[in-house]
């Protein structure tokens, strides 16, 4: 098993590196504020010490009056995990910067948030549906989705 | 964006507005096929004499394609092999290719993405043709019914001659189904075919 990293220092730490990125932490994971998701992301994955160097997953949350993208990594050379979230508060165009650059595992994950939730991932390499087709109407995992 | 000439953004639009189309036009069950129960052919001696040795020959040797689409597809998968063993009633091996096979079992859950596929599939099979729905899924939708992505039942696409209940119908209850299909084409006349 992973070992989770002391998340309220690893804050601490990004913090200082990037100016007001923190929306908030507990000792379970590390809320961002979206903007700084993917120079975090870089920072987390390049930095000695820390090297999270692969993605887990990547899921999105729906909390009716925001989105919560979830990026779970784990550092195979440390052993460690970290929960990382980002906080969306426009729910009628919701973007997020995509972290496929850094890891490039994120892709289909992200078409797949963007199909069924949709969260747009900026400078995402081909952002389109992935299970439904074109032209379906509407995100299905939204908690306000209607059937018809 | 293309790789090998196709132009992949035309490909998605087409398969969507596909889609969109046959959501659209498939609101009402094919009707079941039905014509074997006619009594006035059944009285006519020679056509049930050859009807007799034609069906015989068509039972006797089915040739399933594999539609396996979901949880139920494992079951169909059981009940070819050893265990229960198909091949005991004239199907050796589930055919991977429509083209070489008249029956087609639905197994699984029908999604509207996969709805065109399974129509495809369907008209490239050679007549005559039969199509069992295995599982409640494959019915009406199961208990996927009032999701935004599944096919409420394959005989909205493709008529469909036998149906299994179940989620999912045990093997034996596949074999069952088969047998009602081979006392239906038992049933069927040249004149129809
Ligand atoms: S009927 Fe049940 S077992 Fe069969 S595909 Fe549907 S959910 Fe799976």
């Amino acid at each position: 098993m992973t070992k989770p990293v002391a998340t309220k220092e690893l804050a601490d730490r990004l913090e200082r590196e990037f100016q007001g990125c923190i929306i908030e932490s507990s000792d379970k994971d590390i809320v961002v504020k979206a903007e700084f998701v993917s120079k975090i992301a870089l920072y987390l994955k390049d930095t000695p010490g820390l090297e999270f160097d692969y993605l887990n997953y990547v899921t999105a949350v729906d909390y009716k009056d925001y989105f919560m993208v979830v990026y779970n990594l784990i550092s195979l050379k440390n052993n460690a995990s970290l929960i990382l979230k980002t906080r969306c508060d426009n729910r009628e165009n919701p973007t997020v910067p995509s972290v496929v650059g850094v890891w490039k595992g994120a892709d289909f994950q992200e078409r797949e948030i963007y199909d069924l939730m949709g969260i747009r991932f900026e400078n995402h390499p081909d952002l389109k549906r992935i299970f439904l087709w074109d032209g379906f109407a509407g995100y299905p995992l939204r908690k306000d989705f209607v059937n018809q | 964006m293309g790789i090998d000439g196709f132009d992949i953004p035309n490909l998605d639009r087409d398969e969507g507005a596909d889609i969109e189309s046959m959501r659209k036009a498939c609101t009402l069950a094919v009707p079941d096929p039905v014509g074997w129960q006619e009594e006035d052919i059944s009285r006519n001696v020679l056509v049930t004499t050859v009807d007799a040795v034609i069906n015989w020959s068509r039972r006797a040797s089915l040739w399933p394609v594999n539609f396996g689409l979901a949880c139920c597809a494992f079951e169909m998968i059981a009940t070819a092999s050893s265990r229960f063993d198909i091949s005991r009633f004239g199907m050796e091996i589930l055919r991977p290719s429509p083209r070489q096979a008249d029956l087609m079992i639905v197994s699984g859950t029908l999604t509207w993405k996969m709805a065109p596929a399974l129509k495809r599939i369907y008209s490239q099979m050679a007549e005559p043709k039969w199509v069992i729905a295995m599982g409640a899924c494959a019915i009406s939708g199961g208990l996927f019914h009032r999701s935004y992505s599944v096919v409420h039942g394959v005989n909205l696409i493709v008529p469909v001659d036998v149906y299994i209940p179940g989620c999912p119908p045990r093997p034996e209850a596949l074999l069952n189904g088969i047998q009602k299909l081979y006392e239906k084409i038992q049933k069927q006349s040249i004149a129809q075919k």
